[in-house]
């Protein structure tokens, strides 16, 4: 069926792969009808999809180095773009995305903002530059272009740091969809999590990632868009959500005033289940100070461009052009999935408040409300809870409380769409989750086998010793994540966003100063990692032990003084240092022109 | 100014530029975000709104590619475009 260059084939590969995909959605809804029980329809999804991905992961195989880190650079910009997007949307875009939009509004769009406008960074400042370096890590580029094995090895360091933090919220992500699709303990679903990431990712490394990438972009984007244009199209809010819905944005406004945000007592909060909220905040009004907003932005913005699992997906282009262009279509695809999570919240907030639709809640007895049928299921699920706190018998707006995760996984049921959608968000999370945790692994795996192992411990490694490394690295961190993950420490989101503030505390300067800025050399650029690292951590410690903080700087934007410290550093301790040689200096002109030989050779 | 030199003043030029677009619509007009919220905006959200959901994303996406295209006018213009094509 398939012939001739696999590279050239790919939109067929992925055409046939899209069809495949539909005709399982429908045999499962046909399925459905047929009377397969909910949970059979779960346990398919899940098993299909994560099945294919291991297929691919096992065809992607390789025992070269530059396929294995780099994926051959051969990957055309529109698939590495979908690629890029897959790894970018973790499972708290998927699954906590809409409902953080849901609960907190404005404040919150500034994720959307930030986690979107970071990739002008990324494409302006720092993708085609690293691309034309040929490196095959991001500590590859620091410690070539800075030289020495002492900032090599710290840009590991961060790197480490930052993406472990957000990789145990990945496999705790893929544990949690593993656990209620297929029925078993979360301790136990974590580890078939990990083992379906490391399916994807141990035989072929970045070719495998690439390739299984692809192919969940295309399931979670269907899993997030059908049930999105499916509810809005059976509420009659319009057909095609995103340009129609500024009705039911101003019914939500109308009804807030009508129903007004009436506070809870502290006493009555307390019966509430833990991580359930209601709604207190206005949907679509300012309800931030700028500072508040902006900083967010501005510190989701600048990680962006400094988180390795990104920019090291855009090595594995054929071209400095094609790394331009890739980031431009991987923003286009991330823009689908995030333009279409306020719509989501939208419709799930003014089909549960609004009392003229049938499915409204708010208004209607607290008996009838707990007997309907998904609110028991949820409420089963602890996702969601009423309490008749004033006594009057009927729910009020301040006595409905639900968990964030709900307004992705509860929605499609609540507005009666069949089950066989609720099986389709299964595996659109678990895509997503799986997607995101695979890139981290093998960015952590991949510097420390090939900056720590291959370049400072043993330059004379053969490839296939090199790659054993690699590989026994993937293994060994995904199980200390999964380990951590199944201790359940810390939500989801919140370490998600620190993973952030990490990375641009200690790389955003190095990693942009080593492209814009000539002067700069390896003592300040040590200086800039380290003192941002520490003092971006230190403010976290701070911050979470009491500290009042300062400037409006809180938990969630403690990279804005990480990354000022490290700018400080590095410039003062460059200017005081001596200046780089002449042959780094070339090395930077080099790097500013897209034509010529890359700095780092093909195999290195 | 050697050829090199010349580049990358334009490339400076153009980075410049998009930082600038770039900061109009991710910081600037967040500024203003209580007061732009009273108009109306496209589709008929309310304007800061509909920036949060739709607009400055969209306008990112847009930007990028126009970067893209400028920077590769900005190779060629000088012969510094790769040699084989994607």
């Amino acid at each position: 069926m398939i012939k001739g260059n696999f590279i050239d084939n790919l939109p067929k590969v992925y055409g046939i792969y899209t069809g495949g995909f539909l005709a399982f959605i429908i045999i499962m809804s046909i399925a459905e009808q047929m009377g397969m029980t909910a949970k059979t329809i779960g346990i398919c999804f899940v098993a299909f999809t994560v099945a294919i991905y291991a297929i691919i992961g096992y065809l992607s195989r390789t025992a070269q180095a530059d396929a294995y880190y780099v994926a051959g650079r051969q990957v055309p910009t529109v698939f590495n773009g979908m690629a890029t997007a897959a790894d970018w949307m973790s499972g708290a875009s998927f699954v906590a995305m809409a409902g953080g939009i849901y609960f907190k509004g404005y404040g919150y769009m500034a994720l959307l903002v930030g986690w979107t406008g970071g990739y002008v960074l990324v494409a302006s400042l720092l993708a085609p530059y690293l691309r034309k370096f040929g490196c095959y890590t991001v500590p590859d580029f620091i410690g070539t272009r800075y030289g020495g094995n002492l900032s090599r090895f710290m840009a590991v360091v961060v790197l480490t740091v930052a993406s472990f933090t957000y990789v145990t919220a990945q496999i705790n992500a893929t544990g949690t969809i593993a656990s209620v699709a297929l029925d078993i303990p979360f301790q136990y679903a974590v580890y078939v999590g990990l083992i379906s990431i490391l399916l994807c990712s141990m035989l072929g490394g970045m070719r495998g990632v690439t390739w299984t990438q692809v192919a969940q972009y295309i399931v979670l984007i269907i899993a997030y868009l059908l049930p999105v244009f499916w509810i809005s199209n059976k509420m009659g809010a319009g057909f095609f959500p995103h340009f129609m819905l500024a009705d039911e944005v101003s019914r939500i406004a109308e009804l807030e005033a009508q129903f007004g945000f009436v506070k809870n007592s502290a006493e009555n909060l307390k019966e509430v289940p833990k991580g359930l909220a209601g709604i207190t905040k206005a949907h679509s009004a300012v309800n931030a100070t700028p500072w508040a907003f902006i900083s967010l932005a501005l510190a989701m913005m600048m990680g962006t461009a400094s988180l390795p699992h990104v920019m090291m997906r855009y090595f594995t282009t054929p071209s400095v052009k094609a790394a331009r262009k890739s980031v431009g279509w991987s923003l286009f695809f991330i823009f689908l999935l995030y333009s279409s999570a306020p719509m989501l919240a939208t419709l799930s907030k003014l089909s549960l408040i609004d009392p003229s639709l049938p499915t409204g809640i708010i208004g209607k007895s607290i008996a009838e409300v707990q007997s309907i049928d998904w609110y028991q299921n949820w409420n089963q699920a602890n996702l969601m809870f009423v309490s008749d706190f004033n006594g009057n018998g009927t729910l009020e707006l301040n006595e409905f409380f639900m968990g964030g995760k709900a307004v992705v996984l509860a929605t499609p049921e609540i507005a009666g769409l069949p089950y066989v959608i609720s099986g389709l968000v299964a595996a659109g999370g678990m895509a997503a989750a799986m997607s995101t945790a695979d890139g981290l692994i093998l960015a952590i795996a991949n510097a420390i086998s090939h900056d720590v192992y291959y370049k400072i411990i043993d330059p004379k490694a053969e490839t296939a010793k090199r790659l054993v490394v690699a590989r026994v690295l993937l293994v060994v961190i995904g199980f200390a994540g999964a380990t951590i993950a199944a201790l359940e420490i810390q939500g989801i989101l919140g370490s998600v966003i620190w993973a952030f503030d990490f990375a641009m505390s200690g790389l955003f300067f190095p990693l942009v100063l080593g492209v814009w800025w000539k002067r700069a050399n390896k003592e300040g650029a040590i200086a800039g990692m380290f003192l941002g690292l520490v003092s971006g951590a230190a403010y976290l410690v701070w911050v979470r032990t009491g500290g009042s903080g300062f400037l409006g700087i809180t938990q969630l934007t403690f990279g804005i003084f990480g990354s000022a410290v490290s700018l400080v550093a590095m410039v003062v301790v460059s200017l005081m240092t001596q200046a780089p040689n002449a042959a780094t200096q070339k090395m930077v002109d080099e790097v500013r022109v897209p034509a010529g030989k890359s700095i780092l050779g093909k195999q290195h | 100014m050697s050829k090199q030199e010349q580049h990358w003043e334009k490339s400076k030029g153009l980075l410049m530029m998009t930082l600038a677009i770039w900061f109009v619509f991710s910081i600037g007009i967040f500024l203003f975000g209580a007061e732009m919220n009273e108009v109306t905006g496209p589709f008929g959200y309310p304007l800061t709104y509909w920036f949060t959901c739709q607009g400055s994303l969209g306008i990112f996406v847009i930007l990028i590619f126009w970067f893209a295209n400028r920077q590769e006018k900005i190779d060629e213009e000088f012969g510094f475009t790769e040699r084989g094509d994607d």
